[in-house]
């Protein structure tokens, strides 16, 4: 596979969220607004991007019935490494994310994309196979945030433009996730059908 | 009296899956019948408490007396993994039906981000042993509960006309969202 | 493709062990750089939560409003507990000086009289007891009625409702409804009764410790 159709599968045809439906909890958790949805699809990027170029680099040297105990260590690592980032530079944007920036390490795109790709391909096509399903995810829970804000909110992006009132607040609750996500990937698949 | 508190939240007002938005990956899989819920119940309602207990007894007598606390992740879900493996090779030794039922759930219960967000909540929440274990078996119960009403809405919503876009998941997904709306109203029974 | 190590015990455990030391020495690497930014992030936030109530800023143009008391000591680090004037527990008083003199006084308050139980208020006073403003700090209620708390009750367009720069001495700190002066948010009536529930157990408490002049 060369390297453009590598990249752009993450973001259309095989979109982690829209169309491999993985990576649920954090997609309906942290898209409350935009800025939250970018922030945890790039942290997730981050550490997609990291344990795969890892992965791919030593996955000669791990016999192959402690690889899921290696990998779950190299996974956790950087987990932890952009959650003590995180805290230290970007104190509030941790504390919106909370919960499920350590939950990271669960996400089935990080783990299924180093089973399934990083332990079988070289280290830059893991690396460019991190960029694009990590980018994937971000557009996906950018999507999903922008919409949620903009409904449930009345703003974008934090710039709020419907005035001092208040947009419909079902969508910035635990309902308007599923509700709106469900919406999305309906629509999607129209458009794939179509 | 506090631990009725704990238990009426974690299974209604704080739901685990349908408040807090953990375990839905299991929740989208596995529950279009009932009868596969079930079997996910008693696997998650087992390995969450044994894993909450286990995390728990890590993080305070292990983690926080060397000052190693941001190892909390990875010794987690290590340990998470490792109890699931266990648990399966257990269970086929000494109940071979129950492994028949269950097994092929366990292993999809090690990234079920519900059993690792419990074992983080009991922390951050600062409970001790004894409320940490009420309120996993708790959010187990909780899981299930909301799992298999699903289930059933599912069976049902199987059988009915759905506009062509939204078969499958799309309407799965907003049935859940009508489903979440209705466990909003359990707000301020505590 | 270079052949894979093979599974035997030894290589196991082995590979297992130098992955899980690298694992743990990068790690504690990263803490040690970032122990220090995140402490001075929690403890910035506190002091912004003190700050936000005794020299409030205008959130547009960040700049100072007039109602604003100038300090400048550590409140943090001066802080002490007084038990409330009810005795069900104590609060945490920061006081604001200016040299040596006391010019204004945070309290951490807090009620579980809300819809959904605890709502935590920091409120800042002024020496006299008159409320220079508050900042909601923790609470559970229901979005779009309870949360409106945080900017119902310091809205200076509507004086009704309003408690910046009233006085808990000559301005009751209740609902209209239970014979107080302060005008609650609409359709949430709860919410609005422990606010300032949380409002008056903070002035009360100052006033039993006598520390108004």
């Amino acid at each position: 596979m060369n390297n453009w159709a590598n990249f752009t599968k993450g973001f259309i045809k095989e979109n982690p969220v829209f169309v491999l439906l993985l990576g649920m909890c954090p997609t309906l958790g942290t898209t409350t607004s935009a800025i939250n949805g970018a922030g945890m699809g790039l942290a997730t990027a981050f550490v997609l991007i990291m344990s795969n170029l890892v992965i791919s680099s030593v996955k000669n040297f791990i016999p192959d019935k402690v690889r899921i105990p290696a990998f779950i260590v190299i996974i956790a690592s950087f987990v932890t490494i952009v959650d003590l980032l995180m805290n230290a530079y970007l104190p509030a944007l941790h504390e919106q994310l909370g919960l499920f920036i350590p939950l990271i390490v669960v996400n089935c795109i990080v783990l299924g994309r180093a089973e399934s790709f990083a332990s079988k391909n070289g280290v830059w096509a893991s690396i460019v196979d991190g960029l694009g399903m990590g980018l994937g995810f971000t557009f996906a829970l950018v999507l999903l945030g922008g919409a949620r804000e903009i409904l449930g909110s009345g703003s974008i992006f934090n710039y709020k433009f419907i005035g001092d009132n208040d947009g419909m607040l079902v969508f910035i609750l635990a309902p308007g996730a599923f509700i709106a996500l469900g919406y999305i990937i309906a629509i999607i698949n129209k458009f794939k059908k179509a | 009296m506090e631990y009725f508190v704990i238990v009426i939240g974690a299974i209604f007002v704080n739901n685990i899956l349908l408040a807090k938005f953990l375990g839905v990956c299991p929740f989208l899989g596995v529950s279009n019948k009932i009868s596969t819920s079930v079997g996910m119940t008693g696997a998650v309602i087992f390995v969450m408490t044994i894993a909450t207990i286990v995390t728990w007894l890590i993080y305070n007598y292990l983690l926080v007396p060397l000052d190693i606390k941001y190892l909390r992740t990875i010794s987690f879900i290590l340990v998470i993994a490792a109890l699931v493996q266990m648990v399966e090779i257990i269970l086929k030794k000494v109940s071979p039906s129950l492994y028949q039922a269950l097994g092929v759930f366990l292993p999809l219960i090690t990234t079920n981000c519900a059993v690792l967000g419990v074992a983080l909540l009991v922390i951050d929440n600062d409970m001790n042993l004894m409320q940490s274990s009420v309120f996993a078996v708790a959010n187990g119960v909780g899981f299930g509960l909301a799992l298999i009403i699903f289930a059933g809405l599912r069976e049902h919503l199987d059988l009915m006309n759905v506009p062509k876009g939204m078969k499958g998941i799309p309407a799965a997904l907003v049935t859940a969202g009508i489903l979440a709306m209705a466990f909003m109203g359990f707000t301020g029974m505590v | 493709m270079a052949k894979k190590l093979e599974s035997t015990f030894i290589n196991m455990v082995i590979v297992l062990t130098i992955v899980s030391l690298v694992a743990a020495y990068s790690l504690a690497s990263v803490f040690n750089i970032t122990k220090e930014p995140i402490a001075k992030a929690a403890l910035n936030k506190k002091l912004q939560a003190i700050e936000q109530v005794i020299a409030p800023k205008d959130l547009k143009t960040n700049k100072v409003l007039p109602t604003a008391i100038d300090y400048d000591n550590d409140p943090f680090k001066d802080m002490y507990k007084l038990p409330a004037y009810d005795g069900l527990d104590t609060l945490e008083i920061y006081p604001a000086k200016k040299g040596d003199k006391v010019v204004a006084y945070a309290v951490k308050s807090m009620t579980m009289m809300g819809f959904s139980g605890l709502i935590e208020v920091m409120v800042g006073f002024k020496t006299d007891g008159t409320i220079i403003t508050y900042s909601v700090l923790k609470h559970a209620e229901t979005p779009g009625l309870g949360t409106k708390m945080a900017t119902w009750f310091n809205n200076e367009a509507k004086p009704a409702r309003c408690v910046d720069g009233k006085n808990p001495k000559t301005t009751k700190m209740a609902v209209s409804k239970d014979g107080g002066d302060i005008d609650a948010i609409t359709a949430a009536t709860i919410s609005s009764r422990a606010f300032l529930d949380a409002i008056d157990r903070a002035y009360k408490t100052l006033e039993k410790g006598g520390k108004y002049e």
